[in-house]
């Protein structure tokens, strides 16, 4: 790739979710097109570690697309302006020499900002806690392939069991709902016979705690989709409402 | 895992009242556009009128429609809670804010579109509903001869009529209702109404567009050969036919009068 770029940033700096926040602007020269945006961020810091400032706070750990650690709103959009990618993986190629450009924390009051650009997400770790789980009984190691699950339903459950729970369905959306993600990981037990037995519970339960948290409601205008990183689909959403509503009307868990 | 919501308090059963007010309103559209296309008969209103009498009067209608009235408030209401709640779940809003790249601007502006719909509703109810329920409106008679199938028509002025009959006396039809029909002629003669009712026919377009096929997704129906039939459905249905035919009739009254 040709020449390095240089670039104006726009960065969101806040204390702690006790204070207010401003966009503080910072250049960004020598840029090389190759780097990934979290690295073009590191050169940022380094400069202002130098001049003795406090560097920008930001998410990461995998810097591989994997563990959904990273996150940036970035002119705009969540993970920046290319479809299918994490931050870490959206290379500096994606911009152009003399751009500016505008980073946000994720928004939503279910994810009060920590400092900068870090964002509070253990909202989807109570969420996930309140039943996204199937109970184990300890014993004998059962036999592989014991239990017959077809094909298509296998690969179904483990589209919905490759969200990372990054957030940047809830970033996407006007309303900062979490159903994209909770639709996921509800989707991936409900498809399975292992899930089955706690199914009209948990479906109960991990809705319960996303309104608890104060996540938005879904109208269903498919932001979330065409902004996860790993492509959870709207119809997982479609199922989550069929086992609540299901779980609701027909099959209350409680007993009598 | 033992807690669990009542479901219309939960962020999911708001949702569903959404949708199932929401595609009973749908069904009364079809029935709606389906009576109202009798305007376009050329009878001087008597298919019409007949119509508007027998939709007010008859016991089951009646019942269907206070069911309509309510779920016409309730749609209204529940947009609203549900407005509020979306909006305290991102208190600072992006300074940057591309939806239109990853979202349909339909599915972003159900609220604007909703808003336009209700002041619809009040302006078309008190044009039509209230009127022809305040005895705002006139009576005629239509006398037909069954032999020749020639129509004679009367204006019943004033207080002079104020029954509805049909019957059939020496293969003569005589009918007496309120003259609907005259009523719509007057208020489409308003340009400012048929612009006003034109304009609300387009958003009433794009809010089927994306609300027939999310009150369906809603409800959990996303099947794989099914879906698409509804897809089809909310966009040629709901977003063109319907809207089309319905604001066809302000245009042809102001410009065949």
């Amino acid at each position: 790739m040709s020449g390095n770029m240089n670039l104006t940033l726009k960065v969101w700096r806040q204390k702690n979710d006790k204070t207010r926040g401003k966009f503080v602007t910072y250049q960004a020269n020598g840029i090389s097109s190759d780097m990934s945006f979290l690295e073009m961020l590191d050169v940022v810091n380094e400069d202002l570690v130098r001049k003795g400032e406090d560097p920008i706070h930001f998410d990461h750990d995998c810097r591989e697309g994997i563990c959904g650690m990273c996150s940036l709103h970035i002119n705009g959009r969540p993970h920046g302006p290319k479809q299918g990618t994490t931050t870490c993986q959206l290379h500096m190629r994606s911009f152009h020499d003399g751009q500016t450009i505008v980073i946000e924390p994720w928004r939503a009051a279910a994810f009060p900002v920590i400092k900068d650009l870090a964002v509070d997400r253990s909202a989807f770790d109570r969420i996930q806690q309140a039943g996204g789980y199937i109970n184990v009984n300890t014993g004998g190691v059962p036999d592989a392939n014991g239990i017959p699950i077809p094909k298509i339903v296998a690969d179904e459950a483990f589209e919905s069991a490759t969200c990372i729970g990054c957030g940047a369905c809830v970033a996407a959306c006007k309303n900062a709902s979490a159903m994209l993600f909770v639709s996921a990981k509800i989707s991936q037990y409900a498809l399975l016979p292992q899930g089955q037995t706690e199914r009209y519970s948990r479906a109960q339960a991990m809705v319960a705690q996303m309104d608890a948290e104060g996540f938005g409601s879904c109208t269903n205008t498919g932001a979330c989709e065409a902004e996860c990183p790993v492509g959870i689909k709207l119809t997982n959403i479609a199922r989550m409402n069929r086992e609540y509503l299901g779980a609701k009307i027909l099959k209350q868990v409680e007993p009598h | 895992m033992s807690k669990s919501k009542h479901l219309l308090s939960s962020s999911l059963g708001k949702k569903l009242i959404m949708s199932l007010t929401g595609l009973f309103l749908c069904t009364f559209l079809i029935v709606h556009l389906a009576g109202n296309l009798q305007l376009f008969y050329d009878d001087q209103g008597k298919a019409f009128n007949d119509y508007a009498h027998f939709m007010t009067h008859f016991t089951p209608i009646r019942i269907v429609s206070y069911l309509l009235y309510a779920s016409i408030v309730i749609h209204a209401i529940y947009a609203l809670l549900l407005t509020i709640h979306n909006r305290k779940a991102r208190p600072v809003s992006y300074a940057v804010y591309r939806g239109s790249e990853n979202s349909a601007w339909s599915s972003r502006n159900m609220g604007i579109l909703g808003t336009v719909l209700l002041v619809f509703i009040v302006t078309h109810m008190s044009n039509f509903w209230w009127k022809y329920h305040n005895d705002g409106v006139p009576y005629i008679e239509y006398r037909t001869d069954l032999a020749t199938q020639e129509t004679t028509v009367t204006e019943l002025i004033g207080d002079e009529y104020t029954d509805y009959v049909k019957y059939i006396d020496n293969d003569v039809e005589v009918l007496k209702a309120k003259d609907l029909y005259k009523q719509v002629q007057f208020t489409f003669k308003n340009w400012l109404l048929v612009a006003f009712y034109v304009l609300a026919m387009a958003a009433l377009s794009f809010h089927l567009i994306h609300g027939f096929k999310s009150a369906f997704q809603t409800l959990g129906f996303d099947h794989r050969k099914y879906a698409p039939v509804i897809r089809f459905l909310g966009i040629w249905l709901f977003g063109v036919v319907i809207p089309i035919a319905f604001a066809a009739m302000p245009l042809y009254f102001y410009f065949s009068s």
